[in-house]
């Protein structure tokens, strides 16, 4: 034993990276000669970013690691350092102001983060040390402590339950701040461990820290001491039930002790503390692509002013006249040192051109802009009580640019509120009336009914296979209240309740109440049904084989009062008929087809009597698999597949989903705005298809492509060649025949074109997806894409969570990479929501991850509508509009002091006074643009959301793409031009004033400045479609504190200025009649070509859009819900009136 | 966390958070543009009218007195040895010149608004802080000090440029010349001679002992605290003259007002008849092929002569005119087309 030991040490030693060592109450145990107490992290909890010491430096250098900031910080640095022509002020006081701003806000929310992490880490825990119980500071834990907790408190650390206070063992937690899942999860101890803690010598070896709150795996070797020297080990397994994660809550249990195995930030909710990979949107892309833009002309002004200057220089006179002699240091200095250094000044001169205020006012956008969304009322679900939730603002205008949708089907389409409607057992149906009795069974059928034993082994099957709890009497919501329970049980079930990861089950439950068996739950590992004679069976559970996606099913293995070991097995029919009897198959299968054609879940059930020999032997290849610390999945799995075979199927169930409010009408929406849905679900071909007839994603005209395992069937040929036929007939088909589709208008009206529906399920893609041999895989594939993205609908089913993903991938990678969005409601979601541009999480049933992992969160299906088409259209069009301002506004802003250059020998003299530079896009233009990013809505929400359509006008990033970029740029630079030059032959003559006075060059800077903040101004004024209070405020109060601020700037000697150079110029300039006529006109030139275009765009704008509300029309009248109707009818009837 | 709380309550049923304020959605209907664009034109259209009359109506003489050519009477003052030197510049009216006619100097590529030229000031000097007259700011160099190394007070290059050149204008009456007085007050802007620019305060009850320790600038005849010996209320920095000079012009092409001409016989303006203006000539242009002229001309409520203003609006209103009724036809097609489809 001894050496079993070493050896396992050592071979611990050896995976050190894979496991850790952790000794129960700190205790050393008897075999180990070196107790060496490993040194693990303590329990102290740091979501804190910074200290009061690191945050300056620390803060400033994450700052600054923005490209943007860097730059702007360069530039300052250039100002300071280089004698430059605008003092570092212009330029440091909007990115110190930037700077700070940021600062405080990151500086508050650690310091939130701060408070935070002290209320965790001095919270006062019980820790037993030495048989002594002793209240310590939670940040005090060490790993291999042993914690008390009481009820209601939360776990300090991740515990291995050891003890309860309730009798079998086990303790309730519920994880709703870890997953949101609110519901009581069951956990149980380590077998022999309750008896007594103080003597307890165990270690644990589990694996090493990971985030993944679901994993866990160990195991613990306990040393029982039978006689005074004589030990002996035991080892028992761990697994995720014997851990409390820290951050759960206990309940329903008076206290429990634990053993802490990880601590601190090794805890698995610190290790998922770590924000999401962040997603950046295309209008961010767009941003920098002119940033760029922006960024060439700025070096090309520059280079191009400091080569004229030279060139300028050399001509005889020019370089030092004598009213302008350098000084002897300058006339020193290198040459090309010069030629650098006037570079440097000319790039400050410009450096406007790329705003450090577009950055805080788009970011301002975003984060403003985001709670309309989450203050829609619209959003509002009275049964949940909640609004929609956003969780990240950087996405809001990527949901006016969706061009797939991949929706989940459970749950999203359909509410994942199930029935139970009716079962199948042997072959006969039975549908639910008063008394169990078989509707409209095989025809040719003499028996009634199928036997008595049969029918009960049935309704046993579906009381004992599940993993349902029973909720008791007394704790809060009642999950499901028991319909049906006419007095008849004991006092505490009369209010029972069923809780489960997965509604199906608690139909199934619930089902089998019906027909007269009530599960009554689970006591210390012994099932309990009432049965129709309203006796109590007990069942002794053995084993439980759990669900997972891969396998599709679950088992249980039971043990009878009369010692039949007993497994039952419930899966899906693909997964349950290889492995029952054959000859059995054919009679069920009828009627799950039929079931699943009318939009129903089945299930199958099956079982199998074990002999003795046969369950030794599965119990032993379990209690194997689960001690494995490697690869205990897969162990796991392959002896489920070893036991669950040669089973017999006893009958199948049918469970109703129904959709969700407005699915059809919200599909047909999305379908109208030009989006592609495509389902993807784990659900039954047949089930999943019927969903989609009953959403109106596949319609009657609608030709149906299938590439499913059952189309490749085929005796003459191998698979892949087949497949490969098919595929290319359906290229044919679908791609090649069709009339080429304009980009943007992915589906027309008009009913000329062939709608095509394309089916693949799960095993044909993964054969597309990653082909055994890679001859034509490339071919294939492609193929499969531009089949898919032709069809109007796709449907995939029979998809793992990773399919899925790996859909939204390939989708997302393809040509012109669209924008996906993915929704979803459970965990199987996730990895599509977190792979799609952006992700949407339904708030349903099947807990919080979606909505924990998505970037918005909404209680229904239905809202997505108004989301995409009213709040994503909107939030597009005004981000898309605030950048090409933003960009047009500082290009006809320093255009005129770039010509300037060529009127003032090169020499970097700025046109405007400093006070402007610095205040034009802080004061003078910011808010008008910021209110109307905020507020504008060119469409009303209400025409909109009743023409869907219009979200097509936006597809493909419209507004940002080159042409509207060189629109606005053209425009920017015809403004910039007239500013400048007007005002040039103004000055020709520079007696502007009726006493015959002259004006400077401050006064001509002046007055282009002011042609330029009202026109900018003016025109956004004209581009503004929905004045709302807030824009007449912004706009009109902008132009007056831009004259307020400069008679007042200059109205008066500062005493801080060097230099009053802007005194009275203002005043001056106002008193003077032909500078008033030269700004009138000025302004109404440069808005001439934007008015005209807006008139002359009018007649045909105004024409289309009749045409488009006439076309809509027409389609309305051609939608599809006539046409459906008969299926709808089929799907939805059972829910109206229940057939009897 | 916090969010969750606020999620969880009812949203707020404001028009603000429902996005529904109410709201103006103007809509630029052919209703409103083309009577506007016709509006706007005619208006337009007359004061571009008004503009390009009153224009045409401002009288101009312009005289380059450069001496570039041989045979223009300034010529010999151009050679550089020549210190002071006197030139006559004369020049008939056929017409009366109405009054009241302002004189202005005019220089052509001349850089007043090079940058470093710009800021070579010392504006607490120019708002008499004496404690700056010793030690100017680092912006003057290299016009801070004279080659002994005494501060030049009023420093820098702006100031050490001042143009000096003076005229005289004779009318020639019969042969015989008769001076017409030139009126030098209120040339500059009233708020730089009564608020902006301060002189130091006489020391011992002498102006001049303010300036003491200090040379005048290089390239000045004479020091800042006598730069009119007529009037004591034109001298230091306020000196009309030099406030005019120390506004700078935008572009390299300026005139600059220097007297007007208001008082005694010519208070109506310059009778037709022959003049003489006699120039000395001191302000060296010619190094960096600069031009010199002098301008005489009256004023209008709108300034100066300029045809720019007037055309433009005539441009523009003709254009506006001629927009709505293009427009009009377009909409009428449209309308009709319209009425076709329906």
């Amino acid at each position: 034993m001894l050496r079993r030991r070493i050896n396992r040490l050592c071979g611990g030693d050896e995976k050190r990276l894979d496991s850790r060592t952790i000794y129960v109450g700190n205790r050393p145990c008897p075999d180990t000669e070196a107790f060496i107490p490993s040194k693990f992290c303590d329990n102290r909890i740091v979501s804190s970013k910074y200290t009061v010491w690191n945050f300056l430096p620390k803060n400033l250098f994450e700052q600054f690691r923005r490209i943007a900031n860097f730059y702007f910080l360069i530039i300052f640095l250039v100002q300071v350092i280089v004698d430059t022509p605008t003092s570092p002020v212009t330029s440091g006081l909007p990115l110190f102001f930037v700077i700070t701003v940021t600062a405080i806000k990151q500086g508050y929310e650690d310091w939130l983060r701060h408070k935070a992490d002290k209320e965790v880490n001095k919270y006062l825990v019980t820790v037993l040390e030495d048989g002594r119980s002793v209240r310590k500071e939670s940040e005090k834990i060490k790993v291999g402590d042993v914690v008390e907790v009481v009820e209601d408190e939360t776990f300090p650390c991740d515990l291995i339950l050891l003890e309860s206070s309730r009798e079998d063992g086990t303790c309730f937690v519920t994880t709703a701040s870890l997953d949101g899942e609110s519901n009581h999860k069951t956990h149980y101890t380590v077998s022999d461990t309750e008896k007594d803690l103080q003597a307890l010598t165990a270690t644990i070896e589990c694996e090493q820290p990971q985030p993944d709150l679901y994993k866990f795996v160990g195991r613990m070797h306990i040393y029982q001491q039978e006689q005074e020297q004589e030990q002996e080990l035991v080892v028992r397994s761990l697994g995720p039930e014997n851990l409390l994660l820290k951050g759960a809550t206990l309940k329903n249990t008076k206290k429990i002790y634990g053993v802490s195995v990880y601590t601190g930030m090794e805890t698995k909710m610190a290790l998922n503390y770590q924000g999401k990979s962040q997603k950046r949107s295309a209008v961010e892309k767009s941003i920098n692509a002119f940033l760029l833009v922006y960024l060439c002309i700025l070096i090309s002004k520059a280079i191009v002013c400091t080569t004229l200057k030279y060139v300028w220089q050399s001509k005889a006179g020019q370089d030092e006249p004598w009213y302008n002699q350098k000084t002897q240091k300058e006339k020193d200095t290198n040459m090309y040192l010069k030629m650098f250094t006037d570079f440097l000044s000319f790039m400050v001169l410009f450096n406007f051109i790329i705003p450090v205020s577009m950055y805080v006012t788009v970011e301002m956008q975003k984060f403003l802009g985001s709670f309309f969304i989450t203050w829609d009322k619209d959003f509002f679900d009275p049964e949940i009580e909640e609004g929609a939730l956003v969780n990240t603002s950087d996405l809001n205008e990527e949901l006016g640019q969706v061009e797939y949708v991949f929706t989940d089907k459970t749950g999203t389409l359909t509410q994942n509120n199930m029935e139970f409607i009716e079962c199948c057992i042997d072959g006969f149906q039975y549908r639910y009336r008063d008394t169990l009795s078989e509707v409209d069974g095989p025809v040719n059928n003499q028996q009634q009914n199928a036997g008595q034993e049969k029918e009960e082994l049935f309704l046993r099957a579906l009381c004992l296979c599940h993993t349902v709890q029973v909720k008791e009497a007394g704790s809060e919501v009642l999950v499901d209240e028991v319909d049906g329970m006419d007095g008849l049980l004991p006092q505490p079930e009369q209010e029972t309740g069923f809780i489960a990861s997965s509604p199906d089950e608690i139909a199934l439950v619930k089902g089998a109440m019906k027909y007269g068996f009530t599960f009554l739950g689970l006591e210390s590992k012994c099932m309990k049904i009432k049965n129709r004679q309203n006796d109590i069976e007990e069942y002794k559970l053995l084993h439980v084989l759990n669900f997972d996606p891969v396998r599709r099913r679950m088992s249980v293995i039971v043990q009878n009062n009369s010692g039949e070991t007993l497994l039952f097995c419930k899966g899906a029919d693909s997964s349950i008929f290889p492995r029952v009897r054959p000859e059995e198959v054919d009679r069920i299968r009828m009627h799950v087809e039929r079931n699943a054609t009318d939009g129903y879940r089945t299930l199958c059930v099956a079982y199998k009597k074990l002999s003795a020999e046969e369950y030794a032997m599965a119990d032993a290849g379990l209690m194997e698999a689960r001690l494995a610390l490697q690869d205990r999945e897969e162990r796991l799995i392959s002896v489920y597949n070893q036991v669950e075979t040669g089973m017999s199927l006893i009958g199948a169930t049918a469970v109703e989903d129904r959709l969700q409010e407005e699915a059809a009408e919200t599909m047909e929406a999305l379908q109208g705005a030009g989006m592609k849905v495509w389902v993807l679900t784990g659900d039954k071909m047949e089930t999943a298809k019927s969903t989609c007839y009953a959403c109106r994603l596949f319609q009657r005209g609608t030709e149906l492509l299938e590439l499913t395992v059952r189309t490749l069937k085929d005796e003459d040929k191998k698979r892949d060649v087949k497949l490969k036929e098919l595929l290319q007939e359906y290229y044919k088909k679908a791609v090649l025949d069709a009339p080429p589709v304009r980009p943007g208008v992915t589906r027309s009206w008009s009913t000329a074109n062939q709608d095509y529906g394309f089916i693949v399920d799960g095993a044909t893609l993964s054969l597309v997806m990653n082909p055994p041999c890679d001859d034509d895989a490339s071919q294939n594939k492609s193929f499969f894409l531009q089949i898919c993205q032709s069809c109007t609908a796709v449907l995939c089913c029979r998809m793992a969570p990773l399919q899925k993903a790996q859909i939204v991938k390939m989708v997302k990678n393809s040509k012109g990479s669209p924008i996906t969005l993915s929704i979803g409601d459970g965990a199987n979601d996730v990895s599509m929501i977190l792979e799609a541009h952006v992700g949407i999480g339904i708030k349903g049933k099947e807990g919080r991850q979606a909505v924990r992992n998505s970037d918005y969160a909404i209680p229904k299906l239905k809202h997505l509508k108004k989301l995409l088409l009213a709040h994503g259209h909107l939030y597009y069009v005004r981000i898309a509009h605030l950048v090409q301002y933003f960009f047009y506004k500082n290009l006809c802003f320093i255009l005129p002091q770039f010509l300037y250059q060529f009127f003032c020998g090169y020499s970097q003299q700025p046109l405007y006074d400093a006070a402007y530079l610095t205040m034009y896009n802080i004061c003078f233009t910011s808010m008008p643009i910021l209110a109307y990013s905020l507020l504008e809505q060119h469409i009303s929400i209400e025409i909109l959301l009743h023409n869907a359509a219009l979200y097509r006008e936006i597809a493909n990033n419209a507004m940002l793409r080159w042409r509207p970029f060189l629109y606005w740029t053209l425009l920017g630079i015809f403004q910039g031009l007239m500013f400048f030059f007007g005002v040039r032959f103004l000055f020709s003559n520079p007696a502007l004033q009726d006493n015959g006075q002259v004006f400077g060059n401050w006064s001509y800077g002046t007055i282009v400045f002011t042609v330029l903040v009202f026109t900018v101004t003016l025109k956004l004024a004209l581009d503004t479609r929905h004045w709302t209070w807030i824009n007449h405020f912004v706009i009109w109060g902008s132009l007056a504190f831009y004259v307020f601020f400069s008679f007042f700037w200059g109205g008066i000697i500062w005493p801080f200025l060097k230099q009053q150079r802007l005194y009275f110029v203002f005043a001056n300039m106002l008193s003077s009649v032909s500078a008033w006529l030269v700004i009138i006109i000025l302004i109404l030139l440069s808005l001439l070509p934007e008015i005209l275009l807006v008139v002359l765009r009018k007649p045909r704008g105004h024409h289309s859009q009749q045409k488009k509300q006439s076309q809509s029309n027409v389609g309305g009248n051609q939608s599809p819900e006539s046409s459906t109707r008969p299926l709808l009818m089929r799907t939805f009837s059972d829910e109206s009136s229940p057939v009897v | 966390m916090k969010n969750e709380e606020e999620a969880s309550e009812r949203p707020d049923n404001t028009a603000f958070t429902q996005q529904q304020l109410p709201a103006w959605q103007p809509v630029l209907s052919a209703g409103i543009i083309i009577p506007g664009f016709l509006i706007i034109g005619l208006a337009f259209l007359g004061i571009g009218i008004a503009l390009f009359l009153t224009s045409q109506t401002i009288q101009v003489l312009e005289m380059d007195y450069t001496g570039v050519e041989k045979d223009s009477p300034c010529f010999r003052c151009t050679s550089p040895s020549n210190q002071t030197c006197t030139c006559e510049v004369t020049f008939s009216l056929s017409t009366l010149f109405t009054g009241p006619v302002f004189f202005y100097y005019g220089l052509s590529n001349y850089f007043q608004n090079f940058r470093k030229y710009g800021v070579s000031k010392d504006d607490y000097q120019l708002t008499g802080d004496t404690q700056y007259f010793k030690s100017p700011r680092d912006v003057c160099f290299p016009y801070a000090h004279d080659s002994k190394n005494n501060p030049i007070v009023p420093c820098g290059a702006i100031a050490s440029s001042m143009f000096n050149d003076t005229f005289e204008l004779y009318q020639i009456i019969n042969g015989t010349k008769k001076k017409v007085p030139l009126d030098g007050k209120g040339i500059s802007w009233w708020t730089d001679y009564n608020i902006k620019y301060r002189n130091p305060l006489p020391v011992n009850g002498s102006f001049a002992s303010a300036f003491d320790g200090t040379v005048k600038p290089i390239n000045w005849p004479k020091a800042a605290y006598e730069l009119d010996l007529t009037d004591p209320n034109n001298n230091g920095f306020l000196n009309q003259d030099f406030l005019v000079w120390m506004r700078r012009a935008a572009l390299p092409q300026f005139r600059k007002l220097y007297r007007r001409i208001t008082e005694g016989d010519y208070a109506t303006g310059l009778p037709a008849g022959n003049y003489s203006l006699t120039v000395y000539y001191n302000y060296p242009v010619l190094s960096f092929d600069g031009r010199k002229k002098v301008v005489f001309s009256n004023v209008s409520w709108m300034g100066g002569k300029n045809d720019f203003l007037g055309i433009a609006y005539l441009v523009v209103g003709s254009l506006c005119v001629v927009m709505s009724v293009v427009m009009l036809i377009v909409y009428a097609k449209f309308k009709f087309s319209d009425d076709d489809d329906a």
